[in-house]
């Protein structure tokens, strides 16, 4: 009993829940998948769970063609998603601080599409890029720019399209409340001095209120960076990687080749790839939150 | 400073923008309260002309001409899932967070940022392993095979808000209480739990939107009505080659209004949590 209330092991005791669960969930599944990773395994044949291939499903998925353009599409929707997010937010957050009546009302409604299931924001948005019954195009035809039935989600640059733009929809709001929360926090003074001292509304941007955000910036980020894959949900709803492959990212890769294919051992491999991808973009953001904090020095 | 034409400006910009988060929303519960015909109709119809229920009577089994869903037992599972994972997650990031705003121990960074890189490996990443680990030892198809696994990607979250709120309560506070004579465990209940009441709601409602909202985890470890939720369930109206959009947009008004209300009414408390929990963190 002693050993439980003394000091020394409070946080020890009050950490084991969480840290089993993190265990029995997270960390056996993952060496149990790094282990069949290393194996044949096929759910279809339980035996092969035992035929230890070595590297070769790892030198199979390096040397798939699919595997690249599925590594490289992902990379380059994270990093345009990111970014586009990003500004997109800055701006709604620096507009809303402007307003001062009903802040609290247009806040409340900003933060409606964080509240969507990201497979609701797939049907969703599958619904409005519907070539017959889409808002989009009812639209567009409406405005009598065309008559022409555009078919979004089967064209491989507007299916694509499509995806970032649903992306955009759902994330964007998580910048804007971090950046509007940011904006806030800020003192008013050094904005004050620089006026005085005749700096023009872009100066003052660039120099105080830019500096003063870019820690929240990050904090954004590596929020949105530790759930970047709920973009699988929306792509598995929106074109299920198709047409011909074509919007297809790391993770609808990975649940094709294992429950479609039952490739279970060469998705894990795959699944390895993606989860370095997931750390790395944390990693990266909160290395550089760190740096940020730093050069702010006292004032965050 | 302003003048009035920048004001009309801000103000137009901000309608603009509040005018394209809602109507992608909009337009899909518009789209649940019309009948099949206006969805096809061509020109398109802008406003329902007829609001009508019958969508909701039909994924409920209720109409003559539609198959039901079993959209009850989808919410029942998604409720008891929901609520269960989130109660256990808050209570278990309660005790996290406070032995990591309040004590220092050996290995605190290094345990911190374990639990933080849990929460990075993907939800479909995950659900290979899971999936074939949880078929041998029976737990596919039951609440507490996605109980556990909604556990684990939340506590990380609310371990990380609670500490950040725990942090700002000056630790003074409970240590007066001590010596007036309350237990360790008073000084919690009585002068520590209510300040930080606010982060514990935004864990709270974090927990909860995730557990309500994931898919791609229920969708492979889920079978039958005894565990699908209603994410899972939202896949029913799919078949091969055509969707049923009025049905789909019912139950996804279904999904959507326990959501919207549970955040409304601790909205304040949201984003209180976004930005504390976030910085100081």
């Amino acid at each position: 009993m002693r050993f439980f209330t003394s000091r020394l092991s409070a946080p020890f005791v009050l950490l084991l829940p969480a840290f089993l669960i993190i265990a029995a969930v997270i960390l056996i599944p993952l060496i149990f998948s790094l282990y069949t990773s290393f194996t044949a395994y096929r759910l279809v044949q339980p035996a092969s769970l035992w035929q230890w291939v070595g590297l070769r499903n790892y030198i199979r998925i390096f040397s798939d063609v699919d595997f690249w353009w599925a590594f490289g599409r992902t990379l380059v929707f994270l990093t345009v998603a990111l970014n586009l997010e990003l500004v997109l937010g800055l701006c709604i957050a620096l507009l809303i601080d402007k307003i001062t009546t009903g802040q609290r009302v247009i806040r409340t409604i900003m933060m409606f599409p964080m509240m969507f299931s990201p497979i609701l924001v797939g049907f969703q948005f599958k619904y409005i890029f519907n070539d017959n019954v889409g808002l989009i195009n009812n639209a567009i035809q409406s405005l009598g720019w065309t008559d022409v039935t555009i078919p979004w989600l089967v064209n491989a640059w507007t299916a694509n399209l499509a995806i970032l733009v649903a992306e955009v929809w759902m994330s964007t709001p998580v910048f804007a409340i971090l950046l509007l929360a940011g904006l806030m926090a800020m003192p008013r003074d050094p904005v004050e001095a620089a006026k005085v001292d005749g700096c023009n509304p872009w100066q003052v941007f660039r120099h105080i209120t830019l500096p003063f955000l870019m820690p929240f910036v990050y904090i954004a980020m590596a929020i949105r960076s530790l759930d970047v894959a709920r973009a699988y949900d929306m792509v598995k709803i929106m074109t299920n990687g198709g047409p011909a492959g074509r919007t297809e990212l790391l993770w609808t890769l990975i649940a094709r080749v294992g429950y479609q294919d039952a490739r279970m051992g060469v998705a894990n491999a795959m699944s390895y790839a993606s989860i370095l991808l997931s750390i790395y973009f944390t990693y990266y953001f909160f290395r550089k939150l760190a740096s940020a904090r730093a050069s702010l020095g006292s004032m965050a | 400073m302003e003048t009035s034409f920048q004001r009309f400006m801000i103000r137009l910009g901000v309608f603009v923008v509040m005018v394209v988060i809602c109507l992608p929303g909009l337009w899909v519960v518009m789209t649940a309260f019309r009948d099949n015909v206006e969805v096809m109709a061509r020109p398109p119809v802008w406003l329902p002309q007829q609001w009508t229920l019958d969508n909701f009577r039909s994924i409920f089994g209720l109409s003559a001409t539609q198959q039901g869903i079993p959209v009850a037992s989808y919410f029942l599972n998604s409720l008891v899932i929901s609520v269960t994972s989130t109660i256990l997650a808050v209570l278990i990031g309660m005790a996290g967070g406070y032995a990591f705003a309040r004590y220092n121990f050996r290995f605190k960074k290094a345990s911190f940022l374990t639990l933080m890189l849990s929460r990075t490996v993907p939800g479909i990443s995950l659900s290979l392993p899971v999936f074939i680990i949880w078929s041998r030892i029976g737990l596919i198809d039951t609440h507490f095979g996605v109980i556990l696994v909604y556990l684990a990607l939340n506590i990380p979250f609310t371990i990380w808000l609670i500490d950040g709120f725990f942090r700002q309560i000056p630790q003074e506070l409970s240590e007066a209480a001590k010596i007036d004579g309350c237990s360790p465990w008073q000084a919690f209940w009585k002068i520590e739990f209510p300040l930080a009441k606010s982060g514990v709601a935004s864990a709270g409602i974090f927990a909860f939107l995730t557990s309500w909202n994931e898919f791609a985890l229920a969708s492979q470890l889920t079978r039958t009505t005894a565990s699908k939720t209603l994410p899972v369930g939202l896949m029913d109206f799919t078949a091969q080659f055509t969707v049923d959009w009025t049905g789909m947009c019912a139950m996804a008004v279904i999904i959507i209004v326990p959501a919207l209300l549970l955040t409304f009414i601790v909205q304040k408390h949201l984003i209180a949590g976004l930005t504390f929990g976030g910085v100081k963190g």
